[in-house]
């Protein structure tokens, strides 16, 4: 499995955009100028959640020490400017994905929030007893847990699609997956656990032919490649912040505007709606109609500081460097002997994500060891007990990369590694 | 080098039971069984007593897990076979003293094998895979006792 595994890749697109130095753009990180266990700290769990640059930090500390205050509430100074680096922020996003209409960009908690709020508002009013609702085995549990709520509240069915030996969708039966009975069909962009890049235009256009809303969990697609979701012809992209650099606490959810409009409110409470009364209610317009409460303001703003900071840097140098590192990371982890690595061999679906497994050495153990060089992985099932049980494991050790680690974090992982089979020999 | 923190966790004696475990299998005419699992981390046992009277007669169970885990579970039923249930109670209440630091408790000679985890203290994020095993003991004197009330 290992030893003679072969990552492949297409010439297309490595070395000829345009680049930037990561020893350079480490420093904007604090978090990443510290020792761990008397080791400068070699950061590899960015797939469970990214550090986050100055330029955030600096930007929720400005909030609060200047603009702090309520939303579309106040007439007073403070109010106005919070509503507007607030509204401003969600401009930024509606860019950052491609939307041309930021009033269909909701703020939610993160991807998990957006997708509950799809499966209550949508899926209650839409899905009814024998529908059924198409997901994978890929998915994260985010993605399968609130549609399994939702078909047991409507008697719905869920349908998956499979995966092969490499963690790839298997689509030859695609046609048969989806019927008219098919309502939805939601899948991830990018796995978690795996790193596999879904081909979400076949996936789409198998959708389309029976009339489903297609909902794309993007919750590791919109922090490592483009997202364009005017082109992409799904219905809803889901996706959080903490993963790009912003704070924890805040995404978004983009749904088409027809779609937005014709749905039942997620939560009551104040900001969603136009006018009381003692029966009942009307709503407020898009976005606002699915954003109860005083909403995470600073988490907005932190975010738009966020997609600001990586827009400078620029998506495509950010993918190209991921790629180029993810191929040096295949290379070089697929040669400790007794590694066992997950995921398709071609690195044009792989997205910079690393899951293996290392003799009879547990995830965990893997985990501790490298902790103590200073080396933070994830291990576990990283949500995905469907992915865990297709390849017959309970864990995997996960490196996942982003756009400040080097090459030489991979040379330190690989230490690590060769200090695990050291113990576990 | 190797942190000396780190060759105090993994022991041999630990990777030891990790690769070959006492007591791994299912047991006839079991009179209690505890299903006990960490879904943070995956880890996961069938602790199976078979009560006669007062004590333990047999202890054996089935798991997958990481090293600290599956040693645990395996140095401690090598401890429970034919002890008394508040002996076997008294041993859990050692080994977690030991698991939160106590010097004491990790010098006491009644805990056997288990002494070699005394370093898994000093990994806060790792005292919940070696307690596994005891805490499905607990459960399992628990309702072992519910059901003799009956």
């Amino acid at each position: 499995m290992s030893g003679d595994r072969v990552f492949t890749m297409s010439d297309q697109a490595v070395g000829t955009k345009a680049r930037f130095d990561p020893g350079l753009v480490r420093h904007d990180f604090p978090a990443l100028e510290q020792e761990v266990n008397g080791h400068a700290l070699v950061y590899l769990d960015n797939a469970a959640t990214s550090q986050k640059p100055r330029a955030v930090l600096d930007a929720i500390r400005a909030y609060y020490e200047h603009d702090n205050a309520n939303v579309h509430r106040g007439i007073h100074e403070l109010s106005r400017r919070a509503t507007v680096a607030y509204e401003e922020a969600r401009e930024k996003v509606a860019g950052w994905i491609g939307a041309s209409d930021s009033s269909e960009v909701v703020w939610t908690r993160g991807t998990t929030d957006a997708i509950n709020l799809v499966a209550t508002a949508w899926g209650l009013d839409n899905v009814g007893e024998g529908d059924e609702i198409l997901l994978s085995v890929l998915e994260h549990h985010s993605n399968i847990v609130p549609w399994q709520i939702l078909a047991a509240r409507t008697g719905a069915r869920l349908r998956y699609i499979e995966i092969d030996d490499q963690g790839r969708l298997v689509l030859d039966d695609l046609s048969d997956l989806v019927s008219d009975r098919t309502r939805l069909v939601a899948i991830s962009h990018v796995s978690n656990a795996l790193g596999t890049i879904n081909p979400l235009d076949e996936i789409i256009a198998a959708a389309r032919t029976v009339g489903a809303v297609v909902l794309v969990d993007g919750a590791q697609g919109a922090v490592h490649t483009s997202v364009d979701v005017g082109s992409l012809g799904a219905d809803f992209y889901a996706f959080s912040g903490h993963k790009m650099c912003g704070p924890t606490g805040i995404g978004a959810l983009w749904g088409r505007r027809e779609l937005l409009d014709s749905m039942s409110p997620y939560q009551g409470g104040g900001e969603m709606i136009h006018i009381v009364d003692r029966d009942a209610s009307s709503w407020a317009q898009l976005p606002h109609k699915f954003e109860a409460g005083t909403p995470n303001i600073v988490g907005a703003i932190g975010l738009g500081a966020a997609v600001d900071y990586l827009s400078t840097i620029g998506m495509d140098a950010i993918e190209a460097h991921e790629r180029d590192l993810l191929a040096y990371a295949l290379e070089r982890v697929g040669a400790v002997a007794g590694i066992r690595i997950f995921g398709p061999d071609s690195l044009d679906e792989r997205s910079a994500v690393v899951s293996f497994t290392l003799g009879d050495a547990h995830p965990h153990d893997i985990s501790t060891i490298l902790d103590a060089e200073g080396v933070a992985v994830r291990a576990g099932h990283h949500c995905a007990q469907l992915v865990m049980k297709h390849f017959a494991v309970s864990a995997t050790a996960r490196a996942s990369f982003y756009l400040y680690n080097t090459r030489d974090d991979v040379d330190r992982l690989v230490d690590g590694l060769d200090r695990v089979r050291g113990i576990f020999g | 080098m190797e942190s000396p923190q780190l060759s105090s966790l993994y022991q041999q004696l630990i990777l030891e039971h990790y690769r070959n475990p006492r007591n791994k299998a299912e047991l006839d005419g079991k009179s209690v069984e505890i299903h006990m699992a960490n879904p943070v981390c995956g880890d996961e046992i069938r602790l199976q007593l078979r009560i006669e009277g007062d004590e333990i007669a047999e202890a054996k169970f089935v798991g997958q897990g990481c090293s600290i885990s599956q040693a645990a579970v395996s140095m401690m039923t090598t401890l429970l076979q034919g002890r008394k249930l508040d002996e076997a109670e008294a041993l859990a209440g050692r080994f977690t003293e030991m698991m939160h630091g106590d010097e004491e408790a990790a010098k006491d000679r009644s805990l056997g094998d288990l002494r070699a985890l005394q370093g898994v203290s000093k990994f806060p994020v790792r005292i919940k895979c070696a307690l596994l095993g005891f805490d499905a003991l607990q459960e399992a004197l628990k309702k072992s006792a519910g059901e003799a009330r009956h």
